[in-house]
């Protein structure tokens, strides 16, 4: 039987084998992935992403564990950094997982960001296609921890919610753009820290500033996700925008948005093997580097020169 | 892309030792795989439930409480049970070396006891590896 068989009768080793194939991007991934698209489209996606330490994991296990205890089907992507030095990484979010390590109706899997900078993996986008193509209802997706501009996770998915902690600044510092515009549903956790009324107040301060998006107004909640705290009235508001999100005619648009976003990723990627492999390959770069040290090329005259040996036909 | 080494570490039982195991997983990420690490007091049904979830080559397991005779068996066994056999399970810890012995005649890898070297673990695995990986028809 081949690993696709095994894969629609739901075995659990031919899931992880399957993501592993779509992660590593054998020869043949996209077919694929083109195979699974149409099983695909009925999971609801959830991101969680904060700053590192500001307890995404922690929350996940904590929302997973009630939307499983509610026999949801589950899956949980969770992405840690890929070393830029050495190609190697720690994957710990599992740590943080235990209440619902062993539930039959969770799946979680841990992927390294192998060189992507926008807080996913480079297939993280494919690997949710694949869990929403075995069956999960819901998936969450926990981002690196971010900085401000790590914002893919917000095309990805369906909610996205922000966490953040009390050491996390003042009221101009959630005035600036990125990080502060993607969230649907902001997190105050360790929320019986000091500050935290103070950053709750100033959140909901900047937040009333913007005012409602598409008639969806941005909930503030506080956490303290370790004890359980206020875990259960988050769960709530992600359920509340999904109700909304999914009779809003704002969701079209959604949609559309992520299947544009996807689209052009899928092209770049490939215009990017095309330019490693075809227009600037490693002994090419290398001596175009040499030239442009020895101050007999400039960059940007090179940079050219490389393009101009694609034939754009029109139509 | 070349497929990465994807390890998962882990304590099972109940010692909370784990200055060694994290200097494992730092010197096994600076050599370019990806480790992913569970933390302590693992049962062998989560170390296995994580393992296939997360598709590994190897599991390393750090046992310092005596239980090791216990501990590696259930694994193995469990690994075969849910059709995972091919993941190699190796590890360390303070384990006699007459246990070792009875250990690796039951299909355990490499065992590690302390003042062994990173770098020895790490050969280990690049060697093994590949070895043990399966083509599997996709279509």
């Amino acid at each position: 039987m081949s690993l696709l068989d095994r894969f629609f009768q739901k075995d659990g080793v031919a899931l992880s084998k399957v993501i592993s194939y779509i992660e590593n991007q054998e020869p043949g991934y996209q077919k694929l992935l083109g195979r699974l698209y149409p099983h695909a489209g009925k999971a609801y996606k959830i991101g969680i992403t904060g700053p590192p330490g500001a307890g995404k994991s922690t929350i996940a296990d904590k929302i997973s564990s009630k939307l499983a205890a509610g026999d949801k089907e589950l899956g949980i992507i969770a992405v840690d950094p890929t070393s830029p030095f050495t190609g190697g990484a720690l994957l710990g979010d599992r740590i943080r997982m235990q209440d619902i390590s062993l539930l039959p109706n969770v799946f979680i899997r841990s992927m390294a960001t192998r060189g992507s900078t926008g807080g996913l993996a480079q297939t993280t986008s494919e690997v949710t296609l694949v869990l929403d193509a075995f069956g999960k209802e819901y998936i969450l997706i926990e981002t690196v921890g971010v900085g401000q501009a790590e914002l893919d996770v917000a095309d990805l998915c369906d909610t996205t919610v922000v966490v953040l902690v009390p050491e996390f600044g003042d009221s101009v510092q959630m005035m600036k753009a990125g990080l502060m515009e993607i969230g649907d549903i902001f997190v105050v956790n360790k929320s019986d820290r000091l500050g935290a009324g103070r950053l709750l107040s100033e959140l909901e301060m900047v937040l009333e500033i913007r005012g409602n998006q598409d008639g969806w107004g941005i909930p503030v909640v506080a956490t303290e996700a370790v004890n359980n705290v206020g875990t259960e009235a988050l769960l709530e508001k992600i359920i509340q925008h999904q109700s909304y999100i999914s009779s809003h005619p704002v969701y079209e648009k959604h949609r559309k948005n992520q299947i544009r976003t996807e689209l052009s990723r899928i092209v770049s990627r490939q215009f990017q093997e095309l330019m490693l492999t075809r227009l600037l390959p490693s002994p090419r770069l290398e001596s175009l580097i040499e030239e442009i040290y020895r101050g007999e090329k400039d960059p940007y005259s090179s940079g050219r020169e490389v393009f101009s040996r694609i034939e754009v036909r029109d139509n | 892309m070349q497929k990465k080494f994807r390890i998962l570490l882990a304590k099972p039982g109940l010692d909370g030792h784990d200055r060694g195991i994290k200097v494992v997983a730092s010197a096994l990420r600076d050599a370019g795989m990806e480790v992913i690490y569970t933390g302590l007091r693992q049962t062998p049904e989560m170390i296995v439930a994580a393992s296939i979830q997360e598709d590994v080559d190897a599991i390393g397991l750090s046992i310092l409480s005596g239980a090791h005779m216990t501990l590696f068996p259930a694994v193995l066994d469990l690994l075969k049970r849910k059709g995972a056999g091919r993941i190699l399970v190796f590890g360390g810890g303070i384990i006699p070396e007459k246990d070792i012995e009875e250990l690796e005649a039951m299909g355990v890898g490499k065992l590690y006891t302390p003042g062994a070297s990173t770098r020895e673990i790490i050969d280990y695995l690049k060697k093994t590896i590949p070895g043990r990986r399966k083509e599997e028809k996709v279509f």
